[in-house]
């Protein structure tokens, strides 16, 4: 099917100002879909608060709007504009509300604007928790026990009825704000009063704890004939409880059978086809139960997410580029796979690397938050680091936080802690988890204990243990002798992504030491390709990664 | 490195990658070749379609789920050699229930990890596929060389006979359809397929002819997936010629090229063929496509068909061959797996395509 001719102008809204929880992440998502719809020929009216961004360039539109997103004001762009189309799936979150009531308050119909993407009946679905658990059970799907509430008396009656602890999660809001975990009722009462005040319907939603469940993300795309494709699986390394954009994530999953994945594929087809998604990305995103395998939805994006950002950098398939085509008419069988170009978009992607995306905090600048992480989110940016191993991926990960890490170090003041303290920075997560889990290991607690405690999968935590053994393997030769470190160590470390710097601490010496020691022994990175087909095809405007391995693509 | 852990994978035209062993110590030999899905492990070394074949997983951690009771497509692996970037050293599933590691150990096979597959997967690309050794016995590359390329690899090699079952068995002895499978070395999910949708199944060894087929009654045959060449399988092909006509036939892979073979259409090995789980395939009729599961190092030459044969689905990535069916015979055939496992469910709807065709509410 070729591309519509019946529209000429589309209006996209973008994000705004950077907030927690809508950041960069839409301005890449919409500066591609910007590009991909000038490049068919489209005229473009652009809106977007936010003046430092690449989407508001002069030459990224036709005509540009800084003004702030309001309905108000996208309703006298449109008055002025009189575009075709609302592309409203780009510009995260506030982009879809923006649509939502423009297409409620009747000014779309008003000025024939035909929202493309998504529609409001698809953005009511997936956002009113009622009407999407209902939608959910409809199509056979699990879902966590819940009720809703519009006043705190209501919010008191659920909450008996189902238990604690609890998840209270308030409708139409951004980033999960005003949302929160209670354990008991004092937390309760707070966190459902500031929900139902943050949300746009004075509406919340209480629901059956998941919390310590393994959570997955699927990147699902769908075009007008219907095809589907997942363009990614993600796992969160931190479980259910801590929000996906403060998690630590994996793509792809890592501990999934096939049939298990597979399930949850299925889920996400029937869950785009349901909702009515009828072009474009979603995001939706699933616990399972580690002890038996249950599976339950916990919610679906029908628009270009924060981890479709992700996802198209960890496989090379832009997914907002597409989304953007595949509003305007085209099927994923009519777009070429920009990197290997001889073949279509129609496709699913398949990694041959491992992909770590580590949460940005500042605490600091933010005094008197509470550094704990829930199901809102607090971290302002994150980290995407590839490897071929977990190791290698995290280690570059932690690196590239630019706070000071060279790699999986202590955290700061480590030497003080009791380990009641020790225990306690498992149990409750915190931005620095992932190195008082290194701490603990290194103290010789077991791989099991620490899986315990932090209810992450023992499958990473015995990741990290390896880390550690190379480390002390490393260690050792302050004692033996760095000289006679030999080569298979060296190597080993580097291919599970030890920095020259942090081998040069763990041994007391300085780095220009470690990296000619390294070049003597012939120890030299490797740049591979991100290629969408683990080097089944050949690729032609690929990017690269470093590795350890035998053979160089660059 | 362990002196006994060493162990060497050396391709026919002398190209060597060294690992660590894991599994059985010992020396084999086979059609190198990769597989591109990231989970499905267990799924694809118990696929008899693998016999005479070491493979590669392109995913570089293998093994973090382990192997459970529930994932088996036949009683036991038929890889010659499995070949990893990284074995997880532990497993972590609900269902999980030993190790990769340990599987292996059970069933004597050679796994080699710390290779860069991705080096090795791009030189079978470039190159084609090829024969190798995995050694952890022998150290000297030219006596590898010698092995591997001395070797009987896959082409022209009734693999079949191997991996066939003795005898005739009741998959499932209730059901609506009588169903007879031609085991070309079938995978359990074919068969699983069949009797959730209501077969009764009898899975019948390779070599059965197409009279004893037909003393049995059924309402369908299905020639299943299998190993190797399909030109080293007259036998098979002549049953299918004997049976074409007289009742409904559904074909998947090597069964595919089974009844392209019988019906006048020739076979051609791919350059480093197709194994995978995200291979787009067009249904030429509806213009739907299917992420496919893909598992053959040989196709059917398209242009060697006879008029009577339609093509009903077309490989996206490189335009060959996916599926058949007769204009007036009540007969079709799939190049890719509906069955999956592992990979993706889109094309499940053939089995019940093959349903109604029995039922005889559709043509093929």
């Amino acid at each position: 099917m070729p591309k519509r001719k019946d529209i000429k102008k589309i209006l996209i809204i973008g994000s705004g100002p950077i907030i927690i929880s809508q950041a960069c992440e839409f301005d890449y998502s919409g500066t591609q879909a910007c590009k991909a719809l000038r490049e068919e020929g489209y005229e473009i009216v652009l809106v977007n608060s936010n003046p430092a961004t690449i989407m508001t360039d002069p030459d990224m539109s036709d005509r540009t709007y800084i003004e702030p997103i309001t309905p108000e004001v996208v309703e006298l762009i449109i008055k002025k504009e009189r575009p075709d189309a609302l592309l409203p799936t780009l510009g995260g979150q506030t982009g879809l509300n923006i649509g939502a009531i423009l297409a409620k308050r009747g000014v779309l119909e008003r000025y024939g604007v035909e929202m493309i993407g998504a529609n409001y009946k698809v953005i009511s679905k997936s956002e009113d928790r009622k009407l999407f658990r209902e939608a959910m059970r409809g199509i056979g799907l699990d879902v966590p026990k819940s009720g809703l509430a519009y006043s705190i008396q209501e919010a008191r009656k659920v909450a008996r009825e189902i238990g604690f602890p609890l998840i209270i999660r308030p409708s139409f809001t951004l980033g999960g704000t005003g949302g929160g975990v209670a354990y008991n009722i004092d937390e309760f009462e707070e966190i459902a009063a500031r929900g139902l005040d943050s949300s746009l319907i004075n509406e919340i939603l209480i629901e059956e704890s998941v919390i310590g469940w393994k959570e997955y993300e699927l990147e699902v795309m769908r075009d007008k004939n219907d095809n589907v494709v997942i363009v990614c699986s993600i796992e969160n390394v931190d479980p259910m409880g801590v929000h996906t954009g403060d998690s630590i994530t994996v793509a792809p999953a890592q501990t999934l059978t096939d049939r298990e994945y597979q399930k949850m594929r299925d889920a996400a087809i029937k869950i785009i086809r349901e909702v009515g998604v009828e072009t474009g990305g979603s995001n939706i995103q699933f616990a399972v139960n580690p002890e038996d395998g249950r599976m339950v939805v916990i919610e679906m994006n029908p628009r270009v997410s924060r981890s479709s950002a992700l996802a198209s950098k960890a496989t090379g398939f832009p997914i907002a580029k597409i989304a953007a085509k595949l509003a305007v008419g085209y099927t994923l069988d009519e777009i070429p796979n920009d990197i290997t170009k001889e073949t279509p978009a129609c496709f699913e992607p398949t990694i041959d690397y491992c992909v770590v995306k580590i949460p940005r905090f500042t605490f600091e600048k933010f005094p008197g938050t509470d550094p704990t992480l829930t199901t809102s989110m607090k971290s302002v940016g994150e980290v995407m680091a590839i490897g071929r191993t977990f190791k290698e991926a995290l280690q570059k990960g932690l690196r590239s936080l630019e706070i000071g890490l060279d790699g999986l170090a202590d955290p700061p003041g480590v030497s003080s802690l009791s380990s009641n303290d020790l225990i306690q920075k498992l149990i409750i997560p915190n931005a620095e988890r992932m190195l008082y889990i290194g701490c603990a290991l290194r103290k010789g607690m077991a791989v099991s204990k620490v899986s315990d405690l932090t209810k992450i999968d023992p499958w990473f935590i015995e990741n990290i243990k390896e880390i550690i053994e190379i480390e002390k393997k490393i260690k050792d030769f302050t004692r033996k002798g760095v000289k006679n470190i030999p080569a298979s160590v060296l190597r080993e470390a580097k291919q599970c992504g030890f920095s020259d710097s942090q081998l040069a601490r763990l041994l007391d010496t300085d780095e220009i030491f470690i990296r000619k020691m390294r070049k003597e022994k012939k120890i030299r990175p490797v740049y591979k390709l991100v290629d969408t087909c683990a080097a089944e095809f050949e690729a032609y405007t690929p990017y690269f990664y470093s590795t350890y391995e035998m053979e160089d693509e660059a | 490195m362990k002196a006994n852990n060493r162990a060497l994978l050396v391709l026919e035209d002398g190209k060597v990658f060294e690992g660590r062993a894991f599994g059985a110590r010992k020396e084999t030999t086979g059609e190198v070749v990769f597989n591109t899905s990231m989970m499905g492990y267990q799924e694809i070394l118990t696929d008899p379609s693998y016999k005479g074949q070491i493979v590669t997983m392109t995913y570089p951690l293998i093994g973090n789920y382990g192997i459970n009771p529930d994932d088996f497509e036949s009683s036991k692996p038929w890889v010659e050699g499995f070949v990893v970037r990284e074995k997880s050293r532990i497993f972590s599933n609900w269902r999980g229930e030993k190790s990769l590691e340990e599987f292996l150990e059970e069933y004597n096979i050679i796994g080699i990890e710390g290779v860069d597959t991705r080096a090795l997967t791009r030189h079978i690309r470039l190159q084609g596929a090829m024969k190798g050794v995995i050694s952890t016995c022998e150290n000297d590359i030219k006596v590898l060389t010698e092995k591997a390329r001395s070797c009987p690899g896959v082409v022209g090699v009734d693999l079949v006979k191997e991996v066939t079952c003795q005898e005739g068995y009741w998959w499932k002895k209730e059901g609506n359809y009588r169903v007879v499978v031609v085991d070309c070395g079938v995978k359990y999910n074919i068969l699983r397929e069949l009797s959730s949708l209501g077969c009764q199944v009898w899975v019948t060894p390779a070599d059965t002819d197409a009279d004893s087929i037909l003393r049995l009654n059924p309402d369908g045959v299905v020639f299943s997936n299998g190993p190797g060449d399909p030109a080293a399988i007259p036998y098979v092909v002549q049953t299918a010629k004997n049976l074409i006509g007289k009742l409904p036939i559904f074909g998947i892979c090597l069964g595919h090229q089974v009844i392209s073979q019988a019906l006048g259409g020739k076979t051609y090995k791919l350059k480093f063929g197709h194994h995978g789980g995200n291979h787009p395939v067009k249904d030429t009729r509806t213009g739907k496509i299917a992420i496919t599961v893909q598992n053959h190092g040989f196709c059917v030459d398209v242009n060697s068909l006879p008029p009577e044969v339609e093509i009903t689905h077309i490989n996206l990535y490189d335009n060959t061959l996916e599926g058949i069916r007769h204009h007036e015979l009540p007969l079709f055939s799939v190049q890719f797996h509906p069955e999956a496992s592992p990979g993706p469910h889109d094309a499940k709807y053939l089995f019940k395509h093959f349903i109604e065709l029995m039922e005889g509410k559709t043509d093929a």
